[in-house]
């Protein structure tokens, strides 16, 4: 008998068995674009802690540092698009809830993931210099370069931008095989190969999981972004990027995004109702919620 | 003024002035009136300025404020464009939540860093902008409170800081133009300080001095920004805001 690749289908509960408290996690997407939101739920549901989550933020960032799932934050910037600032994030750094933060440029945030991706300590980079990164976050080196550049100068000192090295990614495409080959079928792949090559591991959620084959049918193949080699398991959560968005599968669900962002920076009680309006239960009790949500604005 | 040019429409054609002698490079503005300029700046006096949907392609034509559908010239996912950041062919037009005499910008968050008064969006890409590409800065709302003497956070960095930071900040950093309700500035007074090039029509020097937080740059002669041509006005009328968009940013009534 021929033997394949391994299969490595999963469920949401088996991914957050993989994880621990203490763990640098990495988060896929941008901002509330294409976020694994099934998986980030997933953990607000159990009982880790003192996480590191590194993100180009959004709601995920968001409903963690509400859950005070977060000990450390590295980010470049938390917000909702149509919503600018993200109401749990601001609430968490306006009353100092979030233990460590590091605020990065978000270029030297996808340095920071290509120096981890190459097993580099650091990459060096023009952004950063001057500004209050630098400032905030002593610890970040500059280094002085030993080449002359093109215009003949000698010396410039640029910054170190440290290695992001993340024990786990967590990444939402819109289709994968069941060995974690994966494309995403939007307008952009953001940064999730970087992410899941910064990784020890990555955790590869999507909207469907189709055969190899069904891979490239019709779509061009490079928009295959994940090898197998770079994915430890497979996910499949239809609609679990809700209620960021997956083009082309769907959009941002922007009427239940102003009810989070109502909820959040309402009083106690409102976020009370949300969550267990929405939260409380698994991914099939919130799709089911989100399902009645829709309905009322018929 | 001419009775129906609007204060909205005075800011969109200055906007437009801050990219027209850029040649063939990609023009990127945050927000509304920047968008709205960035375009009509296409449409008049730089055909060659490379536009995009705000997402991730580059648009051939110059379809109206968020619309979709139009012919695709390129491809600039958020990957590309750190490329293009470092590459410089850029000039792009952020927000300033606050922004002080030396062109220093902040959006990341008002008070101390360590735990805000009021957390904003956070630095974004203003430090990577400030030491790579063309930079400029629109001001909805002039005020003392977005004019500040020292911004509490860092992060788009003016000249001077640049330069006190070193040659590898200084060489490309270019604060271009800052564009408010009441005028147009920049970063050229004495000490890298910002300088009034110009106030708005209907708009006076002590209007502005008054609504601005530190000493400004005032030459003897300030010039009132141009208005809008009549192509410009049906461009932005009726080809590239006809919903009137560009009110939620500078509100109709302030025209005088």
């Amino acid at each position: 008998m021929t033997k394949g690749p391994r299969d490595k289908r999963m469920s949401i509960d088996d991914v957050v068995g993989e994880l621990q408290d203490g763990m640098t996690i990495g988060i896929g997407g941008w901002g509330p674009r294409r976020k694994p939101m099934a998986l980030v739920r997933a953990i607000l549901r159990s009982e880790l802690k003192d996480l590191t989550i590194v993100s180009w933020g959004g709601a995920d960032v968001g409903l963690l540092a509400r859950a005070g799932k977060i000990r450390k934050l590295v980010y470049a910037f938390v917000s909702l698009d149509s919503v600018p600032l993200e109401p749990s994030f601001q609430k968490a750094r306006q009353e100092g809830t979030i233990p460590e933060l590091v605020e990065l440029d978000e270029g030297m945030f996808q340095t920071g993931l290509r120096a981890a991706a190459q097993r580099l300590p650091f990459l060096p980079m023009r952004a950063g210099l001057g500004s209050d990164v630098l400032v905030n976050q002593p610890w970040i080196k500059t280094v002085t370069s030993p080449y002359a550049g093109p215009d003949g100068q000698s010396g410039e000192e640029l910054v170190a931008v440290p290695a992001l090295h993340l024990d786990v990614a967590l990444v939402h495409l819109n289709r994968a095989d069941q060995h974690g080959n994966a494309t995403y079928l939007g307008p952009d792949p953001y940064f999730d190969d970087l992410f899941a090559m910064a990784a020890d591991r990555c955790y590869l959620s999507v909207e469907q999981v189709v055969d190899t084959a069904g891979l490239t049918v019709d779509t061009p193949v490079q928009r295959l972004l994940l090898s197998r080699m770079m994915v430890s398991g497979v996910v499949e959560t239809p609609n679990g990027a809700h209620f960021t968005t997956c083009t082309p599968d769907y959009e941002r669900d922007e009427r239940f995004q102003r009810t989070y962002a109502a909820a959040a920076s309402g009083s106690d009680d409102d976020w009370a109702a949300f969550r267990a309006r929405f939260l409380e239960g698994d991914e099939a009790a919130y799709q089911a919620a989100v399902r009645s949500f829709a309905e009322e604005a018929k | 003024m001419s009775d129906d040019v609007t204060r909205a429409d005075v800011c969109a054609a200055a906007i437009a002035d801050a990219f027209k002698d850029d040649g063939e490079i990609f023009g990127s503005p945050m927000g509304l009136l920047p968008m709205l300029g960035v375009r009509l700046a296409k449409l008049t006096s730089n055909p060659d300025l490379v536009i995009s949907d705000g997402e991730s392609l580059f648009l051939a034509g110059v379809p109206p404020l968020f619309a979709k559908a139009d012919v695709v010239e390129g491809w600039i996912p958020f990957r590309k464009v750190f490329d293009v950041v470092a590459y410089g062919k850029r000039h792009v037009m952020m927000g300033a939540t606050q922004v002080d005499r030396h062109g220093n910008q902040n959006i990341s968050a008002i008070g101390d860093w360590a735990q805000p008064k009021r957390q904003l969006l956070g630095s974004r890409g203003a430090p990577g902008n400030t030491v790579n590409n063309r930079t400029s800065y629109w001001v909805p709302k002039h005020s003392t409170r977005v004019f500040v003497e020292r911004v509490d956070i860092v992060s788009g960095v003016g000249p001077k800081l640049a330069k006190e930071t070193g040659p590898a900040a200084a060489r490309y950093n270019d604060i271009h133009r800052i564009v408010s309700n009441l005028g147009v500035f920049d970063v050229k007074g004495p000490d890298d300080s910002i300088r009034l090039l110009s106030v708005h029509p209907g708009v006076t020097v002590d209007q502005v001095r008054e609504a601005t937080g530190f000493e400004l740059d005032v030459p003897t002669d300030v010039p009132t920004t141009r208005e809008p041509t009549t192509e410009e006005l049906i461009l932005i009328r009726e080809v590239l805001d006809p919903k009137g968009l560009r009110f939620k940013e500078v509100p109709q009534e302030e025209a005088p």
